[in-house]
């Protein structure tokens, strides 16, 4: 029996799933191996590690719990001083949702949305028969209170649909909180949301936690969000923990070179370029909008790029970036003001557009899995431009796509894979390669690296600023990243609802003094520091009492 | 070819038995098409191993010569239903706006008349012969295979890789054949199983009606007309197509659903 002070024990842990692979035998893999941890009551504890690297797949398992067709294979689970490992499922039914919670990445799709918001929160808490309605529902106002939700009293009585993806994210971490837990797990609360709307989360999360004393597993990717809420981080990968530590000690002084390399992430080092006077894309007052829509998506928007340099348009989602890049491609054709590209007037609509003009403008997806066509081989993806632009055929295209594949660090054994049998750095590698092959001057690359892990974002920014180099080719740069953009732009466009709310070079638009909105913008993006949200939060109060 | 389930194997050696009787009718069949070799309605012997018919002919050598019949007729209307079908479809989901209103609810108007009676009135009115007979038929199950094919194009049209090929320039019938299609071969195949065996049902029916195959050529819709009187007097002879469509039914689709498994892997069916 363990002492009183731990809630949680996982000694061991060996979690196992079966792979069905297509065309090979079933195979059984180790998801998590030899995993052990101690939480004590009124801890928070921070996962963290790349995608794969099982942190999610521990956090569901402090429910018992293995998402389909995994197994919690061996080692011990201990919670309140009970084995739940092997537990039967009427003890777990009475654990789960009462013990342990869980607060899950994407709350829009969590909550049932033919329901109220209040019926979902206290469900749990009714159905383990803790209390009467009234009083569940009263602890449920106390915690939209607590997690600051605008009109806590009527907040309830809204759909899921009516309130914010942020406010949801909360309204969920109510409903973890509400029946009183011993331990919820976070997994991911904040990855989907916008960097403004996080720093909201996070601090309405931390002071929840601080509040009710509740112990707590969170889970994420990022280290300086996870820095700010707990206690202890374990990092992990492929399965294995790799370092396990204080927050402090994890990030002022790492022991393992995983780490190590987690924390200087993004410390490129891109010398901004001077603007060229002829610029290569000239964007003059475009509107747009979208059908027949009264209002415009994006309006009187003028930028620049100029040759081999890179733009970034930075900005929150629905702030008209991605709209930005349709206008541009010529997929919506705006409703006023003139696109110039090379010098020439570039026509509105993608069908006027020659393929010369075609050519040398290439764009780059966020999504890499579904920009490519799964039925087709890498070698089909990045030869068809190659056909298509320059009528390469047989031995000369084999050999430039080779050169191309060469150039996006992959090797020879990859030209007949298909996508499916790629990861996903690989991914967006041949994605790059398919927009070099058709020789382009300028590239769009639309949140390229948002989907992939830090690491393997880091590598792709690496090479893109490497092509960059080497071809001379122009990026405008879509993301809602700061530390992207810090990384490899020479000028900022700051969008917000639908307009430049600031534009100049790097230094420019990244020096002080700052418009309110790109100061909230900045200001909210995570630092890897200790007390960083504090800070922030506190100088935000100060300004605002100021006022 | 190993790895190839069970299932899938006695579907495809049935199936083949099939086709092959089909295929090579005139050196299987032990007598002639209508030659008359016996009594009326004789019970199953050595020399008649299904027995003979309600004019004496033997049953087996019917049913093999009839088998060709539908299974031509069936396979011919199957290829004409999905070639336009999944044609028209994809064409109505990649260029959406009013030309997919006008094909998507023309289709509407074709499907909300019943097929048989359709198909009734059209070779009422035309000369029954058998490219009359496919094409008719053709057409008419090309309104399902259009409802399919439109659904899954909408799907695939608005997908990332799609955009791309628009942006590097490419025409409509590069995104139909070389982007969309291949994505969308797993429902078609699902649904090719299933339209032939309508296709099948559906020329027996009208044979059965009299206006599908015409006398002297043997069909199974054809034989169970013939011989139905029969079954007052106990005589089998009129079940025996039935049978022989439910097998056939059975083993096509054990195919289809093993070469839907096959096109689902991401692998782009290569594997397995």
């Amino acid at each position: 029996m363990a002492d009183q002070d731990t809630l949680l024990d996982i000694r061991n842990l060996r979690i196992e799933a079966t792979i069905y692979a297509p065309g090979e035998k079933p195979r059984d893999a180790v998801i998590v191996d030899d995993v052990s941890l101690k939480l004590e009551r009124g801890k928070v504890m921070g996962l963290i590690g790349e995608s794969g690297a099982g942190k999610s797949t521990i956090g569901l398992a402090a429910l018992s719990y293995g998402r389909g067709g995994i197994r919690l294979a061996g080692g011990e689970i201990w919670l309140n001083g009970r084995e739940i490992r092997a537990a039967g499922p009427g003890m777990l039914r009475r654990l789960r949702g009462r013990e342990v919670t869980y607060v899950a990445q994407s709350a829009a799709a969590a909550f049932n949305p033919a329901k109220r918001i209040m019926e979902q929160v206290i469900e749990a808490t009714l159905h383990h028969g803790l209390c009467s309605q009234a009083e569940a529902e009263k602890r449920a106002i106390e915690l939209f209170r607590t997690l600051s939700l605008p009109e806590p009293e009527t907040f309830g009585k809204r759909y899921p649909h009516q309130v914010s993806g942020g406010q949801l994210q909360r309204a969920m971490t109510a409903l973890a909180l509400c029946p009183h837990p011993d331990l919820v797990i976070f997994d991911e609360p904040t990855t989907a949301l916008d960097v403004t709307t996080q720093i909201d989360v996070l601090a309405a999360i931390k002071n929840a936690i601080r509040e009710t004393g509740v112990a707590a597993l969170y889970i994420t990717h990022d280290l300086a969000v996870v820095a700010q809420v707990s206690d202890e981080i374990m990092v992990l990968r492929h399965g294995k923990m790799v370092e396990h530590g204080t927050v402090q000690q994890i990030i002022e002084a790492p022991r393992q070179d995983y780490t190590r390399a987690l924390i200087s992430v993004r410390s490129i080092d891109h010398p901004e370029a001077t603007p060229t006077p002829e610029p290569l894309l000239r964007v003059q007052n475009v509107s747009a909008r979208y059908g027949a829509m009264a209002k415009d998506v994006l309006s009187n928007v003028s930028v620049d790029l100029h040759p081999g340099q890179t733009l970034a348009l930075v900005g929150e989602s629905g702030s008209g970036k991605s709209t930005m890049a349709r206008v541009i491609t010529g997929l919506l054709p705006p409703r006023a003001g003139e696109i110039t590209f090379d010098g020439k007037p570039l026509p509105p609509a993608l069908n006027q557009r020659s393929r010369e003009e075609l050519r040398q403008l290439q764009m780059i997806y966020q999504m890499a899995d579904v920009a490519m066509n799964p039925r087709q081989t890498v070698e089909t993806i990045i030869g068809r431009p190659l056909e298509f632009y320059f009528g390469l055929r047989g031995r000369k295209k084999r050999e430039r796509i080779q050169e191309l594949l060469d150039a996006i660090e992959l090797g020879k054994g990859f030209a007949d894979r298909y996508p499916a049998e790629l990861s996903g750095g690989q991914k967006q590698r041949v994605c790059i390669a398919r927009a070099l092959a058709a020789n382009p001057k300028m590239i769009i690359c639309d949140e390229v690296t948002s989907a992939l892990d830090p690491l393997v974002a880091d590598g792709i920014l690496k090479l893109l600023l490497d092509l960059q180099k080497r071809e001379g080719v122009a990026y405008l740069f879509i993301t809602h990243d700061i530390a992207t953009v810090r990384a490899i732009a020479d000028s900022i466009a700051v969008m917000y609802q639908g307009r430049v709310q600031r534009y100049g070079t790097k230094t420019e638009v990244l020096t002080p003094p700052f418009d309110a909105y790109t100061d909230l913008l900045l200001s909210s993006v995570p630092e890897m520091k200790l007390g960083w949200l504090e800070n922030v939060l506190e100088t935000r109060r100060m300004e605002s009492a100021g006022n | 070819m190993k790895g190839i389930p069970l299932s899938a194997l006695l579907g495809m050696a049935i199936t083949a038995v099939f086709f092959l009787a089909a295929l090579f009718a005139p050196l299987i069949a032990p007598y002639g098409m209508s030659e008359i070799v016996g009594d009326v309605w004789e019970p199953a012997s050595r020399a008649h191993w299904l027995g003979t018919d309600n004019l004496g002919r033997d049953l087996l050598t019917r049913m093999i010569y009839g088998g060709r019949t539908t299974i031509f007729v069936a396979s011919a209307a199957t290829l004409v239903a999905f070639t336009m079908g999944a044609i028209l479809g994809f064409t109505a989901a990649v260029y959406g706006g009013w030309v997919d209103q006008v094909m998507s609810r023309g289709n509407d108007l074709v499907m909300s008349i019943p097929t048989l009676i359709f198909a009734l009135v059209v070779l009422s009115v035309m000369p029954v012969t058998l490219p009359i007979l496919i094409m008719v038929m053709g057409l008419l199950d090309s309104t399902r295979v259009f409802r399919l094919s439109r659904a899954v194009a909408v799907d695939i049209n608005v997908m990332d890789f799609v955009e791309a090929a628009r942006l590097r320039g490419e025409g409509q019938r590069w995104v139909i054949f070389r982007e969309i299609l291949p994505n969308a071969l797993s429902p078609l195949v699902a649904e090719l199983g299933l339209r032939f065996i309508f296709a099948i049902l559906f020329i027996s029916t009208l044979s059965f009606l009299g206006l599908g195959v015409q006398p002297p050529m043997a069909d199974w819709g054809g034989i169970v007309k013939e011989n139905r009187e029969g079954i007052v007097y106990g005589i089998p002879a009129a079940l025996v197509p039935a049978i022989a469509i439910v097998t056939l039914s059975i083993s096509v689709n054990l195919v289809a659903d093993w070469a839907l498994n096959r096109t689902t892997s991401l692998k782009g069916g290569r594997g397995g």
